[in-house]
């Protein structure tokens, strides 16, 4: 190592780091530079994952229940609990996967397509692992940005106000964190398995039926009182936790499963899936 | 004292799929610091797959190659300190100008902000693309986005730069600028290899080469040394329209002493003599028998080099 640092001669700005602090700085360069990206494009960032929920909570908390009692889920499923209540969670559980998706999944599959601009990026004096780590923690903070985002909308919008009460912040935080992860893990096993020509597909044949299999318009606890056999198949379903996992946390006064399952069935989820996703990652950049 | 920079040792390269291919088949290459060497060959020889190893952007199926005296299987990360990659399409980070394509690329690299910005600054005015600084990659020519390429290649000042076709798809004046800027990187101490199809590329900037073929080297030395070697030769390749009865001409030809070799090919004569003096009118003589249509003389290059030892012509 020595007589490599000579070879580089004088004049050197390379500040002379090993290990772990060079990763470090690598990883940093690389999450500078995709805030630098987010930040030009902030405010298209904001109408990507702030319009969905905006327009459902619009109308199905604004609009339908002001046409009295045309909306067919006011009451009924969470025992008295208006609906808004009920997709506060859910919603934020929705930003949260459309937005790792966004930012992982879509970017990587152009990078690994026609600009094969992946190619640079693995260039950095970083492990693999560690770029394809850096993608998901940087759209796990944008998941967090979308999920925070719909909070003051449910707030304002919906004619019936949203009964929210966070008991405990720790667990919210947590709950976040681990959602956020997991869906860029999830990117990043479409980004680096679907074959980029295909990505619009994707978002019909799984993105769509699991959201609306996600326990998002509805909680778990009011499948497994009316249609056991669906509560049951939804498990595999990781959606499923998050929206959970941010029910408990945000909204406990609906019924919504334990805690404690949702942390490790969030883990489970994004361990496997990150596992997943990062072969499929080491697979399409080394040869 | 040379250091060496690069020591490729016994590499070989085979992809298992439906088709077993053998990229690299045992390559040995060792280049010292401060030269540039190239690495010439027709297409699919392993140039590439080569660099790709050395790279670290794949992986051998045997051998070792060391980049600073770091395995770059064994510590790829570290070992990219020392690298510096042009590849041989555009990879620009198409979502950041040029001067931030520098400046974050230096950042990878751990530099400060300070000093990414002082470097990017130094080497858009190094490569004249100040103007462009603000532009982005997309809206550059093939000739321009190379330049900001080969800046961005060496703005961590890499060991060794490796230049994967730096001339493919640029017009004859871009490849003049390319290879200038080449030429003044060897100022700058950076050891380069570069792979090529170009014969004149190879020639003019390489202080030494490897012509590779089927993943092997079929020979190393200097562009002098080896025209020295193997293709002193001058080649006179005949296209006649009968082929009829040209054995006795062709056996004439031969035992010529000023011809190394003669033979019939597929569509006429091919003529490979040591000195061409006096003998190009018994040659055109002797053929407008057979119909001559076509004539072509290629003077001692590499070019004969690469013929002599391949026994094919580069540009298939």
């Amino acid at each position: 190592m020595n007589s490599s640092t000579e070879i580089r001669g004088q004049g050197s700005e390379i500040r002379d780091l090993y290990g772990p602090a060079i990763f470090f700085q690598a990883f940093l360069g690389l999450f500078l530079r995709d805030l630098r990206v987010l930040t030009r494009e902030f405010l298209p960032f904001l109408l990507r994952v702030g319009m969905q929920p905006l327009l459902f909570l619009f109308v199905f908390t604004f609009i339908l229940p002001r046409m009295g009692g045309a909306n067919p889920m006011a009451g009924g499923i969470g025992g008295g609990v208006d609906f808004g209540t009920i997709i506060l969670p859910g919603l934020m559980a929705v930003a949260i996967m459309f937005s790792g998706i966004a930012a992982v999944a879509l970017p990587l599959s152009a990078e690994f397509g026609i600009t094969r601009e992946i190619d640079d990026r693995v260039m950095c004096p970083l492990p693999l692992w560690a770029v394809a780590l850096e993608k998901v923690c940087f759209s796990a903070m944008q998941s967090i940005i979308a999920a925070l985002l719909v909070i003051p909308m449910a707030y304002y919008i919906p004619a019936v106000p949203v009964r929210a009460h966070v008991d405990n912040w720790f667990l919210l935080a947590l709950v976040l964190v681990l959602a956020s992860l997991l869906a860029g893990s999830l990117g990043l096993v479409i980004g680096s398995t679907v074959n980029p020509k295909q990505i619009g597909l994707v978002f019909s044949i799984l993105v769509v039926p699991i959201t609306f299999l996600g326990c998002v318009y509805y909680p778990w606890a009011g499948l497994v009182k009316h249609i056991p056999w669906l509560s049951v198949a939804v498990l595999f379903n990781p959606i499923v936790y998050m929206s959970e996992g941010l029910r408990a946390s945000v909204t406990p006064s609906v019924e919504h499963m334990h805690w404690a399952a949702i942390l490790v069935a969030l883990v489970f989820f994004t361990c496997a899936l990150g596992s997943w996703g990062l072969r499929g990652f080491l697979g399409r950049v080394q040869s | 004292m040379n250091p060496l920079i690069v020591e490729i040792e016994a590499l070989t390269k085979i992809y298992e799929s439906k088709l077993r291919v053998v990229a690299v088949n045992g390559i040995d290459l060792e280049l010292k610091q401060g030269e540039i060497f190239g690495l010439l060959g027709p297409n699919g020889a392993g140039k590439t797959t080569t660099i790709s190893i050395a790279t670290t952007r794949a992986l051998p199926t045997s051998g070792r190659v060391c980049i600073a005296g770091i395995d770059v299987v064994k510590h790829p990360a570290h070992a990219r300190r020392h690298i510096g990659v042009v590849p041989q399409f555009n990879t620009l980070d198409r979502s950041l100008s040029v001067y931030e394509n520098l400046y974050f690329h230096c950042r990878y690299f751990g530099f400060s902000h300070a000093q990414a910005k002082a470097r990017a600054l130094e080497l858009l005015a190094q490569f004249l693309l100040t103007e462009r600084k603000d532009v982005y990659p997309a809206q550059l020519s093939g000739g321009l986005a190379q330049r900001v390429q080969i800046a961005r290649a060496i703005a961590h000042r890499p060991t060794v730069l490796f230049l994967d076709e730096p001339s493919a798809g640029l017009d004859p004046q871009s490849r003049m600028a390319m290879w200038s800027a080449v030429e003044g990187l060897r100022k700058e101490g950076i050891t380069v290899l570069l792979t090529t199809h170009y014969m004149e590329e190879a020639d003019s900037l390489s202080d030494r080469l490897a012509i590779i073929d089927y993943g092997k080297v079929l020979a190393l030395g200097s562009p002098d040394e080896l025209k020295a070697t193997y293709g002193a030769h001058t080649f006179f390749d005949l296209k006649l329209k009968s082929l009829y009865g040209l054995e006795p001409v062709v056996a004439t030809l031969k035992a010529r002493p000023d011809v190394t070799s003669a033979e019939a090919t597929a569509d006429g004569l091919r003529v490979i003599a040591a000195s061409s003096d006096g003998l190009l009118p018994d040659i055109v003589q002797a053929a407008s028998r057979f119909g001559l249509r076509d004539l072509k003389i290629t003077e001692p290059s590499l070019e004969t080099v690469f013929i002599q030892l391949t026994g094919r012509d580069l540009r298939e």
